[in-house]
């Protein structure tokens, strides 16, 4: 086994139901702790035993291969018993609420669940009905808090800082949860934040999140440290909220061009996955100034950070 | 007993009587199901052998509530509200006649379900109800429904509930058709495509919780195009329930071009706002929903100068099952019938509206425009009265509540004033102990 984190931090609350709430502290231990399990990741022996004899359960309404993977690992490394349940496919098809897999569940005593559902506020409504901590894999179109500190631990590693740093959030910011995590965090830590996309897909009441808005790439990139795309879903692209996937590209789709429009040291972040050829150019998404691999590696970091960080506030009889 | 039919006498009160602008001491006496007299020192001057005498202490005595929007789940949805039950919440609220939706299942679109309604309503309620029937058949927003053999079966108004007639040419027929029977119109104005999978205000704080919003304009534009109609037409109309600033302007434009048009405001609208919603609390989940503060500051200015006629609870009760829900997936409605006189009471104590004009709104209003005879204290007229308690300060609980469904939310809030007695046709359905 591996030597305990040096990192101390307990997040004195049960649930990560969102960014929201956070403090710049409670942000600043999360990523501390999360640099600590980067290096142990990188290690031959990667398995600790903080969370032995914890039950982990991955209950996910909408499916998800990375984030639900991400989860099952960093449990699997602090040592929980994690189990998957893909609940979009069976049970809720049978009629059961929401409310009925929740009670279920909580009888099977997890100690953490970790839950996706495709309706905001469905996490915090289940949080309310079992006793374990619940974090917030994503929730509607509300928040995906693992997701903007995964970001934000990369940003971190990379610039050396966040404060003061202009990030350039591109995309359908209306649907994204990403986004929204994102801009809370970002400005918690006191980085400007900036969205560029159509207005058809930006929320009414955007301007009042504190950042800046722009509609076209070369006024939103102008200046911009990091530039953080986003996902298109296949089913918005065709009419619905912008008029083919060509025009999208053409406009929104980021580019070696584009790109040059931010600073020159800029780099280049995505949630997955990529639609490639309607959001980003391969040669962008694989190029140099490219983290969107690094971004999944310290998300199995940033997930085992929350996972053990709420642990060290669970009851321990 | 509560079917005592002695004559009531009651006796030191404040009266307050929209229908002749009265707000002053007084005494009531009733008999035979009417109101025989208003004046002061009734007692001194002499009562029938064995009337009941209630000393009101000062308590205001009124009208009894004219609710012109709530839903009741007979028949098809028996388990959310009957007869019965809605009218015992509505008695415990002070409200004497229950305006009931056709938006039941069936639709009530044919003259033997306004005669069933009736029926039902006569054998186990016991308040008074009357319903609205369908404007459309099926309120399927394309079809005329009968209109005159509706209206002669006993229907007061014609709507399609909680459904907006999207066809402007259906529309502008059902108007001109019910215009030649002097029938009227009752329109929830929300454009459909507008509102698409919308669940809540849109604006800054739905983006916040990541839910859908439904623009203002959704309702400005269908009540736009509605008074283009009626200018069109010349039929009476009645815009259900008005939520925004915006509405009240176009509202107030029609007025004063001197159109037969007039427009309610849920007791929801006007003491409730959008941030109630705080964190995805489905008993907010309204339809329309529920505004921004401003737009609820508006709607009270526009009812206290007039323009906004009638409130209404829009009780409409939904069981835990559909509540219970990400707020997206769950049911809108609120019920309302027992708390709309407390709610709104806010008003008054808030010092935003005198009293006078709350009941006028509440009870002279409504049955003037449905052509009820409740809504008076005149000698004369049916005995639908109410004695309320405007001082007694109360937490709602709602397992008290009479209504089958708990879905208020009101739920625990701290209230101010309640209807104490109760009285329909001169019989006291309800006394609060």
């Amino acid at each position: 086994m591996n030597v305990a984190p040096k990192s101390s931090f307990v997040l004195s609350r049960r649930h990560l139901l969102g960014i929201e709430g956070l403090s710049r502290e409670e942000i600043g231990g999360l990523l501390d702790l999360a640099d600590e399990f980067v290096h142990l990741n990188r290690q031959i022996e990667k398995k600790r035993a903080s969370l032995r004899g914890r039950t982990l359960i991955n209950l996910f309404f909408e499916s998800s291969t990375r984030t639900q993977s991400s989860f099952e690992l960093a449990g699997k490394r602090l040592g929980a018993d994690v189990m998957n349940m893909s609940v979009g496919a069976s049970a809720m098809r049978k009629g059961e609420t929401l409310m009925d897999t929740a009670v279920t569940l909580n009888a099977m005593r997890p100690d953490l669940l970790v839950m996706r559902h495709h309706a905001s506020g469905a996490v915090e409504l289940l949080a309310h009905k079992v006793d374990g901590s619940v974090v917030n894999a994503g929730d509607g179109a509300h928040e995906h808090p693992t997701q903007a500190l995964l970001d934000a631990l990369t940003i971190r590693r990379n610039k050396g800082r966040i404060e003061g740093l202009l990030v350039a959030i591109c995309g359908d910011i209306l649907h994204s949860r990403v986004a929204r995590s994102n801009i809370i965090l970002l400005n918690t830590l006191g980085a400007r934040v900036r969205v560029i996309a159509p207005s058809t897909l930006l929320p009414p009441g955007i301007e009042r999140f504190g950042v800046e808005v722009a509609r076209d790439m070369r006024e939103g990139l102008a200046g911009a440290d990091i530039v953080m795309m986003l996902r298109l879903q296949r089913e918005r692209m065709n009419g619905s909220f912008v008029p083919s996937v060509q025009e999208y590209f053409h406009y929104f789709g980021l580019d070696q061009k584009k790109l040059a429009y931010a600073k020159s040291d800029a780099l280049v972040m995505h949630p997955g996955p990529m639609n490639r050829g309607v959001e980003i150019d391969s040669s962008v998404a694989d190029g140099a100034q490219s983290l969107i691999r690094q971004q999944v590696e310290m998300g199995v970091a940033v997930r085992m950070a929350v996972l053990e960080a709420l642990s060290r506030n669970l009851p321990n009889v | 007993m509560l079917s005592d039919r002695r004559p009531i006498l009651l006796a030191n009160a404040r009266i307050v009587d929209p229908s002749r602008d009265f707000d002053g001491p007084g005494d009531v006496l009733i008999a035979d199901g009417v109101i025989r007299d208003t004046q002061r020192g009734i007692r001194a001057a002499g009562v029938p052998e064995g009337t009941e005498i209630v000393d009101c202490r000062g308590r205001m005595v009124a009208p009894g509530l004219v609710d012109m929007r709530a839903f009741v789940g007979e028949p098809g949805a028996e388990y959310r509200e009957t007869f019965a039950s809605a009218s015992q919440a509505a008695a415990a609220g002070g409200v004497t006649t229950i305006v009931c939706q056709p938006d039941t299942t069936p639709v009530i679109d044919d003259p033997a379900l306004v005669d069933f309604i009736l029926r039902r309503a006569r054998d186990t309620a016991i308040v008074h109800v009357h319903p609205m029937a369908a404007l459309t058949k099926g309120i399927g927003g394309e079809e005329l429904a009968e209109i005159g053999l509706l209206k002669a079966a006993g229907a007061v108004a014609f709507t399609d509930g909680i459904r907006s007639v999207t066809n402007a040419l259906v529309m502008r027929r059902a108007l001109t058709y019910a215009r030649d029977f002097e029938a009227l119109v009752v329109h929830h104005t929300e454009d459909p495509d507008l509102v698409g999978e919308g669940v809540m205000n849109e604006g800054e704080f739905a983006a916040r919780l990541g839910l859908s919003g439904i623009p203002k304009a959704a309702e400005t534009i269908m009540l736009e195009r509605d008074l283009r109609l009626v200018a069109l037409t010349g039929s009476r109309y009645h815009a259900a329930s008005i939520t925004c600033a915006e509405s009240l302007d176009v509202l107030r434009r029609a007025k004063e071009a001197g159109l037969e048009v007039t427009a309610a405001a849920s007791v929801n609208h006007l003491t409730l706002n959008e941030v109630d919603i705080g964190s995805y609390r489905t008993f907010f989940k309204v339809s329309p929903p529920l505004r921004a503060e401003d737009d609820r500051r508006a709607l009270i200015t526009a009812l206290a100068s007039g323009l906004v006629d009638v409130v209404m609870s829009d009780h409409n009760p939904q069981d835990v099952e559909v509540k219970r829900l990400p707020f997206a997936e769950a049911s809108p409605g609120a019920i309302g019938l027992e708390t709309m006189l407390p709610a709104a009471l806010r008003l008054i104590h808030d010092g935003d509206l005198t009293l006078l004009t709350l009941l006028k709104a509440m009870s002279t209003r409504p049955a003037e425009l449905l052509g009820l005879p409740g809504g008076t204290l005149r000698p004369g007229s049916p005995a639908d009265v109410i004695v309320v308690d405007l001082e007694a300060p109360w937490v709602l609980d709602p397992e008290t509540l009479k209504s089958k469904c708990k879905n208020t939310p009101f739920d625990e809030a701290r209230l101010q004033g309640r209807a104490v007695r109760t009285i329909v046709a001169g019989r006291t359905v309800y006394e609060y102990v």
